[in-house]
């Protein structure tokens, strides 16, 4: 017979059960028996955060960085309403979450009480699934569930709503035996055997194929990388990732063609407008990928490997829908290409073509030996970097771009940025929650001077944890993207994207107790970086650098593959209505 | 710039869900948040226990609109399974409604002659107003009403389509 506990207690237990090791949270009212259930046991860590949005994001960090699913714990209300963003965000990336959110006691659900927010009504639609918790004794069964929901599937964010009357009434908890089985939820893992055939012969028989791939084989897990470059090696197929993917092939392979889409390189997206078979595995032709969808690959046929079917045709009609885990799918596929005998196509032409679009040199940028290049400064971190393996997080923006252009990477895991949603902030505690997971690796947050103001406060989280991470702020004085949009678009009327009033980031680092950083001149970039790299704890840098520089290649939006621009001057300065809304 | 309308075809979709808390505003949540149209949507319990539900929907998009939308219905943890009966060939769809006609002379008359050829019923009378139950297709009933709008008109209640395929097999 087992005894009966407190819900806070069969909470604990069953993260505990689920093998949790961390919980990133911040306490308040509707979540003191939790926090006091934390404070009696020495299994589950718990990171205090400065604010719950932060949470959000570390416990992303910490997911994307460990394959693990993240956890938060926040308080009802304005707890959890600062989740939100964190939530929607993990969404769009499919990064699984378990947020436990606490709750008004029962009887006061409805009427206005005291930190009350609608939870489950909020965060319905920016989660994968979530639950109001009435009984603490279906608690157990359902934080099982929960983590079952967040880690299948297409992964993403479930919020567990627990209203405080919940937590403190006792009921028994067991621990589920063996493999859960829900009754309406049962993602396809195994693709049909006759899709994979048809993959294969149209695989087989292509002329012009191009390996387009997505997060979803950092999902599947590293095996699936390892299928990935397996099936390469056997294929002889050219490889682009969208900017969720980049680190599931190598940067180094020769057959790397680099990041496609609005600012992806010029290869890239010429094969993927030039190729007569696109295997898309476990990405989901997102407008930034696509660019105007009319003039899309008009030769190919197309296979979409995806776990959602809802991904599947919502963007781009494919010839050929498989519904699996990419990594399933994968071998699956090199299982009968083996099978059958396959052996590799003569691609030679293709590749020569592909030679002639990359000789095009589209992530050259111009050199300066008065200013620091952005460019420059993520091409010297990575080279200066690269023997150490570094987990990469960013913010939102030009950096972001620059670093998905200049910051190669060897295998999956490593990089860390939000995709989907876009969210500025999301970085910093990113790289907190990747630096809780890997307490050994070095992480390397790379800014923009807008983004890294977004969760500032999360400074001092690093330093209460004393986590090493290290800040590199390309500082341009301007939210660079929306300045180069203005730029590019609305003929350099920079309305409200110069970054007035910015702190003294150096004197800021030293207030938290970081070491703070600053590089003005081209010259004393190494030697900066090397600072960085040498200084124990947590860093941040204050890169002064160029500050009109622009991201190039660039396809506008609602442009076509072939209508890239490559360089500054190809720039017209102010773009029809149409062009204006888009995205 | 002005913003530019697509044809819509009309599609009538049967959603078997588990009947937990929350259910239908996840479900037409999807369809707002989406920008999905419902025309009409109708559910109850359909089991002894009370713990499965069947949500009739009613919507209009093109082809590739309303495959996203069964492919997003289907992804919604507690659903059992979506059928597109549109899709699926015939079926049959009934509804109800409440018509409420005041008047007099003439137009008492006609109602309730009106009323006879739809096969409606009076379930309520005074001595200047019918209330009239009358199911039947969609169509039936938006006749039915263009009709009593000559004859004194006041209200109408609706139920929204409940649908079913024809044939022996479950949908």
């Amino acid at each position: 017979m087992t005894t009966e506990r407190s819900g806070a207690d069969i909470l604990v237990q069953a993260l505990t059960d689920l093998g949790v090791e961390v919980v990133f949270g911040y306490p308040g009212g509707a979540v003191l028996p939790i926090y006091d259930a934390i404070f009696k046991q020495a299994k589950i860590r718990h990171i205090l955060v400065r604010q719950e949005g932060g949470a959000a994001h570390a416990a992303e960090g910490y997911a994307r960085s460990t394959g693990k699913p993240g956890v938060v714990l926040v308080t009802s209300g304005p707890g959890a309403t600062n989740v939100v963003t964190g939530l929607a965000d993990a969404l769009m990336d499919s990064i699984p979450l378990v947020v436990i959110t606490g709750q008004v006691p029962t009887q006061l659900i409805g009427t206005d009480a005291f930190q009350e927010a609608d939870t489950v009504g909020i965060t319905r639609h920016c989660t994968k699934h979530n639950y109001l918790v009435k009984d603490p004794a279906s608690l157990g069964a359902i934080v099982h569930e929960a983590f079952h929901i967040a880690t299948s599937g297409r992964p993403g964010p479930v919020v567990i709503d627990l209203p405080k009357d919940v937590q403190i009434a006792a009921a028994t908890y067991r621990k589920p035996e063996g493999p859960l089985q829900h009754k309406t939820y049962r993602p396809q893992v195994k693709a049909e055997a006759a899709a994979i055939e048809a993959a294969v012969e149209m695989l087989a028989a292509a002329e012009r194929p191009i390996l387009y791939t997505g997060g979803g084989i950092i999902n599947a897990g590293p095996y699936a990388s390892t299928l990935l470059r397996e099936l390469q090696a056997l294929t002889g197929a050219p490889v682009t990732s969208t900017l969720m993917g980049l680190g599931a092939f190598p940067a180094s392979d020769d057959a790397w063609l680099g990041m496609l889409g609005m600012h992806g390189t010029y290869e890239a997206n010429m094969a993927m407008n030039k190729a007569d078979l696109i295997l898309c595995l476990g990405a989901r032709f997102d407008d930034r990928v696509t660019g105007r969808l009319d003039a899309f690959s008009p030769e190919s046929r197309k296979i979409h490997v995806d776990i959602d079917r809802s991904s599947i045709n919502k963007n781009v009609r494919v010839d050929l829908p498989v519904v699996a885990d990419v990594g399933s799918a994968l071998a699956d596929m090199l299982a009968v290409w083996k099978a059958r005998g396959h052996e590799k196509a003569d691609l030679g032409e293709w590749w020569r073509r592909i030679e002639g679009w990359r000789a095009r040199q589209s992530l050259a940028f111009p050199a300066s030996d008065h200013e620091i290049m952005p460019q420059k400064a993520i091409q010297r971190i990575w080279e200066m970097t690269k023997d150490k393996d570094p987990i990469v997080t960013t913010e939102v923006g030009q950096h972001q771009m620059w670093a998905a252009q200049h910051f190669h990477f060897q295998d999956p895991n490593r990089w860390l940025t939000s995709g989907g949603l876009g969210t500025m902030g999301y970085g910093l505690p990113a790289a907190i929650g990747a630096q809780v997971g890997n307490p050994d690796r070095l992480v390397i947050g790379l800014s923009g001077d807008a983004s890294v103001l977004m969760n500032i406060q999360e400074m001092s989280t690093a330093a209460q944890y004393r986590l090493p991470i290290k800040i590199f702020i390309l500082n341009n004085m301007y939210m660079g993207m929306v300045r180069q949009w203005q730029e590019l678009i609305y003929a350099s009327r920079y309305s409200e994207s110069y970054s007035e009033a910015l702190p003294d980031f150096v004197k800021l680092a030293e207030s938290f107790g970081w070491t703070g950083l600053r590089i003005e001149q081209p010259g004393d970039l190494d030697g900066g970086i090397e600072a960085m790299l040498s200084a124990p704890g947590p860093v941040m840098v204050d890169c002064r650098v160029a500050q009109l520089a622009n991201c190039f290649p660039m396809i506008p939006s609602g442009a076509a593959h072939t209508d890239m621009i490559l360089h500054a001057e190809e720039v017209v300065g102010e773009a029809t209505d149409e062009a204006k809304a888009l995205v | 710039m002005h913003i530019k309308e697509q044809a819509a075809e009309r599609h009538t979709l049967s959603i078997v869900v588990d009947n937990e808390a929350g259910i239908l505003a996840r479900i037409a949540g999807m369809f707002t948040a989406r920008g999905y149209n419902i025309a009409s949507l109708t559910v109850a319990d359909i089991t002894e226990d009370h713990g499965v539900s069947r949500i009739t929907i009613v919507t209009y998009g093109v082809p590739e609109m309303i495959d996203q939308i069964i492919a997003q219905l289907d992804r919604l943890v507690p659903v059992h399974r979506v059928t597109d009966l549109s899709d699926l060939g015939p079926h049959i769809e009934r509804e109800m409604a409440l018509v409420k006609v005041a008047g007099t002379g003439d137009h008492r008359i006609e109602a309730l002659r009106l009323a006879e050829v739809y096969r409606a019923r009076v379930v309520d009378s005074t001595i200047a107003s019918f209330v009239f139950e009358v199911t039947g297709n969609p169509e039936k009933i938006d006749k039915f009403c263009e009709l009593m709008r000559e004859v004194g008109l006041v209200e109408v209640a609706r139920t929204g389509v409940a649908a079913m395929a024809r044939g022996r097999e479950a949908a």
